[in-house]
Order: C-alpha cells, then sequence, then structure tokens
C-alpha cells in the first residue's frame, strides 16, 4: 500500500487520553469518536488535516489508557499512518489489530518535520520523505503477524483455528 | 537456563515446556475481561465475526464501572450492551450497579482471578492481578473479542527487570510509593513491552492492597506486566476465596533479566507524581507549596479497605480545607460495608469529605468529580495525563491516600506528619 500526505508531529509519550478525552468515549460510533481526534494535544487537529495525511509521534506513542477508541478515531479520521520511534504496546496491538497502519522507525522519525510530504510505500518498505527527498526503510512483520494479516486480521484468523 | 515466574506461566498457558522473550505464543487463557467503555466494541465484533457462543461462559467477566451509574443517556446505551449480551450468553460473572465495584478491586476480592492464572482484559490496569502471582495484562476491544470467541491471546514474550527492595518500610509509605519511585527513575517507557518483577523483603512485607496497587501501576512504566511471586501473605489472601485451585510460580535462581535494580526500602518517602505524567515524580519532602481545589480517595489503584482505613485515621476529628472538595470512593461494595462497620463513613462525612458509590468516575475525567480550568486536584488514581479529570486546562497529582488525607485536611499537598 501506498500512503502519501502532510505530517503532523508530536513529542514523546502521546497517551490516547490526549488522542480521544474519555469525556467522548459514551460512545464507540467511529464517526462521533473521529470529531474530536488530538484534541487535547492540537485543539484544531481535526479543521487542518486533510484525509492521507500522516501523524508522527516520537517515543512512546500511545501510552496509557488500552482504548481502542484511539486508533479507531485516528483512522476515521482520515489519517494514512502513524510512524513513531515506539509505540506503546498496547495502543500497537489495538492498531495492529483493527488494522491501522503503523511504523516503527527512529531514523525516519529524526527526518521528518511537521508540514513535510511524505510517502510510504509497505511493498517496497519504504518511507520517503517527499520535502527533503530523504529516504527510511521500514522493517517487515514477523512471519507470525503476516499469517494474522493473510487471514484478513485477528478475529477472522481466530474465527477459523478456534 | 532457568525461567522467570512469568515466562513459566506463560509456556503452561502455551502448552510448551518452556518459552524464551520475544517468542511469540498463543496462551490459552483462565479470564477475558471488559467493562462498559472497551466491551461495546468487543461485543460488536464478537457479533460481526458471526459467533454465537462465547468461549466459556465462566470465563468471560462484564464489569460496568466506568461510566456507571449511567452518566448520561448515551453511557446509559453502552451498559444496556453489555447487561444484554451477559443474559443472552448466560455469564457467570456480570455485575449490575448495586452489585458492582471498581473491576480490578472487584475481580481479585471475589476470588475470580488466581495465582497462576493468565488473564487478559480490555483495560490497561489489567496488569493489577500479577499482585496474585498471575500473568495478567491490559489489551483492546479486538482481542477481548477474539477472546471471547476463542479463548486464546497472541502474545510476545516480554523480558523481564527485577526491581528488589529491601529493608524496613517507613511509616506512611505503601506500595503506591515503590510503584511511583520506580516511574520515576525508569520512566513513562522504561519497561515497554517488558515484564517487571518485583521482589526482595519490603515486598514480602507488602499487604494484599499495596502489592495490587503496585502491580497496578506497571502500565505507567509501560511494562506488559508486574507480578509479585505467590507467598504466605498471597495464600491467606486466597484462602476460601480463590473460586478456582491456584498453581503458584516462582522465578528460577537462573532466570534470566534484561535489568536488576535494588532500592533500600528504608530511604524511601511518600512520593507525589506532578502534573502530566506519572514518572514527574518527587518525594513529599521536596513538593513545596501546591495548592489544592480537590482530593480523590479511591480507584483500581487505592480504594481498598488498608486505604479507607488509612485515609480515615488521619482525617478523623478533623474538618477538610474550606472550598476543598473531598471525594472518597470505596472500590467495591465489600468496601463500603465495611467502611460503615468501622465507622469510617462516619468519620468522613463529619470531615466534610462526599463519599460515593463505587465507580471509575472522576479517575479518567467520566463523572463524579470533573475538574474546571485552572485546578488542581490530588488524587490516589494512577494516571495525571492533560484533561484526565476533566478541563485539559487542570492539574492532577498523584499520592498514596495517606498524603491524600493530610493534604485534604490542610489544603496544599503535605505529607502526614504535618497533620
Amino acid at each position: 500500500m501506498i500512503f502519501k500526505g502532510k505530517v503532523f508531529k508530536y513529542r514523546d509519550d502521546v497517551n490516547t487520553d490526549e488522542i480521544i478525552p474519555a469525556r467522548y468515549l459514551n460512545t464507540s460510533d467511529p464517526k462521533e469518536l473521529a470529531k474530536h481526534t488530538m484534541e487535547d494535544i492540537d485543539k484544531d487537529f481535526m479543521k487542518k488535516m486533510k484525509p492521507g495525511d500522516i501523524i508522527v509521534g516520537e517515543k512512546n506513542f500511545g501510552c496509557g489508557s488500552s482504548r481502542e477508541h484511539a486508533p479507531i478515531a485516528i483512522k476515521e479520521a482520515g489519517v494514512s499512518c502513524v510512524i513513531a520511534k515506539s509505540f506503546a504496546r498496547i495502543f500497537y496491538r489495538n492498531s495492529f489489530n483493527m488494522g491501522l497502519p503503523i511504523i516503527e522507525s527512529a531514523a525516519a522519525v529524526e527526518g521528518i518535520n511537521t508540514g513535510d510530504s511524505v510517502e510510504v510505500d509497505t511493498e517496497k518498505g519504504e518511507i520517503k520523505n517527499l520535502t527533503t527527498g530523504k529516504t527510511f526503510r521500514i522493517a517487515a512483520y514477523p512471519a507470525f503477524m503476516q499469517e494474522l494479516i493473510k487471514a484478513g486480521g485477528l478475529i477472522k484468523y481466530v474465527a477459523k483455528n478456534k | 537456563m532457568g525461567m522467570t515466574i512469568t515466562e513459566k506461566i506463560l509456556a503452561a498457558h502455551a502448552g510448551k515446556k518452556e518459552v524464551r522473550p520475544g517468542d511469540l505464543i498463543w496462551a490459552k487463557l483462565d479470564i477475558a475481561l471488559g467493562n462498559d467503555i472497551t466491551a461495546p466494541i468487543a461485543i460488536s465484533e464478537f457479533r460481526g465475526s458471526g459467533a454465537k457462543k462465547v468461549w466459556d461462559k465462566d470465563k468471560v467477566v462484564l464489569v460496568p464501572d466506568h461510566f456507571t451509574p449511567n452518566k448520561d443517556i448515551m453511557s446509559a446505551e453502552q451498559s444496556k450492551i453489555l447487561r444484554d449480551f451477559a443474559k443472552e450468553q448466560k455469564l457467570k460473572f456480570y455485575f449490575e450497579v448495586g452489585e458492582v465495584g471498581v473491576e480490578h478491586a472487584l475481580l481479585p476480592e471475589k476470588g475470580i482471578v488466581t495465582s497462576g492464572d493468565a488473564i487478559i482484559g480490555a483495560d490497561s490496569h489489567t496488569c493489577t492481578y500479577g499482585a496474585l502471582g498471575a500473568f495478567s495484562t491490559g489489551v483492546g476491544s479486538t482481542d477481548l473479542a477474539a477472546a471471547m470467541i476463542g479463548g486464546k491471546v497472541w502474545l510476545k514474550v516480554p523480558e523481564a527487570m527485577k526491581f528488589v527492595f529491601n529493608g524496613k518500610l517507613p511509616k506512611w509509605v505503601s506500595g503506591k510509593d515503590l510503584i511511583l519511585k520506580i516511574i520515576g527513575d525508569i520512566g513513562v517507557d522504561g519497561a515497554l513491552y517488558r515484564s517487571m518483577e518485583f521482589t526482595g523483603d519490603a515486598i514480602r512485607s507488602l499487604s494484599m492492597e499495596s502489592r495490587l496497587s503496585m502491580c497496578n501501576m506497571a502500565i505507567e512504566a509501560g511494562g506488559k506486566n508486574g507480578i509479585i511471586e505467590p507467598d504466605a501473605i498471597t495464600k491467606e489472601y486466597l484462602k476460601g476465596r480463590s473460586l478456582r485451585k491456584p498453581v503458584f510460580y516462582s522465578s528460577d535462581k537462573d532466570a534470566k533479566y534484561v535489568s536488576v535494580k535494588e532500592y533500600d526500602a528504608s530511604k524511601l518517602e511518600p512520593m507525589v507524581a506532578f502534573p502530566h505524567l506519572p514518572s514527574n515524580t518527587k518525594p513529599i519532602s521536596k513538593v513545596g507549596n501546591v495548592k489544592i481545589d480537590q482530593v480523590v480517595i479511591g480507584s483500581c489503584t487505592n480504594g481498598r479497605i488498608e486505604d479507607m482505613r488509612i485515609a480515615a485515621k488521619l482525617m478523623k476529628g478533623k474538618k477538610v480545607a474550606p472550598y476543598l472538595r473531598t471525594l472518597i470512593i470505596p472500590a467495591t461494595q465489600a468496601i463500603f460495608k465495611q467502611m460503615i462497620k468501622e465507622g469510617l463513613m462516619e468519620i468522613f462525612i463529619n470531615a466534610g469529605a462526599a463519599v460515593s458509590t463505587p465507580t471509575c468516575g472522576p479517575c479518567l475525567g467520566g463523572h463524579m468529580g470533573i475538574l474546571a480550568a485552572g485546578e488542581r486536584a490530588l488524587a490516589t488514581t494512577n494516571r495525571n495525563f492533560v484533561g484526565r479529570m476533566g478541563s485539559p486546562k487542570a492539574e492532577v497529582y498523584l499520592s498514596n491516600p495517606a498524603v491524600a488525607a493530610a493534604s485534604a485536611i490542610l489544603g496544599r499537598i503535605a505529607g502526614p506528619e504535618e497533620l
């Protein structure tokens, strides 16, 4: 898959309360949740972003609460993928399980700034910063996880392999 | 080479003789938990998969504790999804308002989780049950849905970090302070993807309440699980309580750890986490003059009977500071009843505190004690992120119940010795 968009870059330890505050968790409707994406770290995120845009975090992106509403909101908002130096483990699992593309690359994060245009090619395993011309490699998923992807996601895999 | 307690539990649940850090495994589960925020999504995915029946009606546990008693119409709809599903699936463990408590206080109290278990919960603080010597970790709604269908979870076996506390704990220092100390030292991602094992004679002398508080906050260092080897205190706690036969595991002497950190427990002080990260800690002696508008004593971290006794002891015969709201939230109905029996309710009410029915409520900025812009709260809860207890312009500080109670009386963050 190829994702192309403008970058919104944030600091270390962006937590899931900042991505989608608990005051909006009285629903699990993706459209309602998406309206408040990143609200407590970047109030105007939804006004500024365009579908396809990319969120970049430093280390430990998505820490805190296990709410899957966080990757659901980001995906429904139209963000094409999230790149960070590292992800908090529950956010990582949730994104993988529900199909929000997330990429761990310290080098890419160092070489990307807010406002840059970035293209991610998951087939080629490459992140290209179109603004600076720099290219970064993406590591492949372990075989175990690729099997889950091949099956069409965790739920489909489990339903078949009870 | 030996294995850690976490590796042994995971190997047993994966049907393997041994596992090593980095192995990707499918683990069979003893319990899978969801609440009124996370379970509705899991239930919707369960139905979407075409599944008709949960894998085991005695092992899927639903606890509507976050926005209950229902704070608004939308929350009521979320709770109803849990109730209808529990009825339809004839779940053994669904707790209606009136018997519900904060999930991570309720499950150990009722003996639903026990030593040697492998547990997942769609709530990040599911790591609490490591205090019983179980492997227990937080996941999201899709993982919960997969567990409801097939009874298993995919996991990467974590590397382990050992934290050793030796020496006698000073007065007013509890499990909460030990874990805040660790988080302050290693940071909110200091144990990312890793297992945190707590040991040493100071840990072995900790009450079960204090152990539960400590393991509860392993996630605040990014940990996959927090765990304490079962001992005489664990066995005493489980006696007449555990609904299934516990299995006691311990770490081998030659088990491998990526790091070992040692602490002299006798030199520790109560700790306070400043906004806006649990790692932003200071010992109470270095806090300075921080005025507060609200105190919250409760939550899955510190809403247990020992916490209530400590707070009541300090508040007895005193009044909370003018213009300060003090909210006391026992984590379960059994704790609530015990508070009445021991006269703690009277102490709190006479002091001018509000006492509430069990709920997660203000901890996550849900309801029952939301902060206005510019306000400051001291809470015995587990997170102090931006906007966590209400306005993104409010501030949350974290402490143990003794500091919270003393601060409620003095109107500023203060240690119990200052009373």
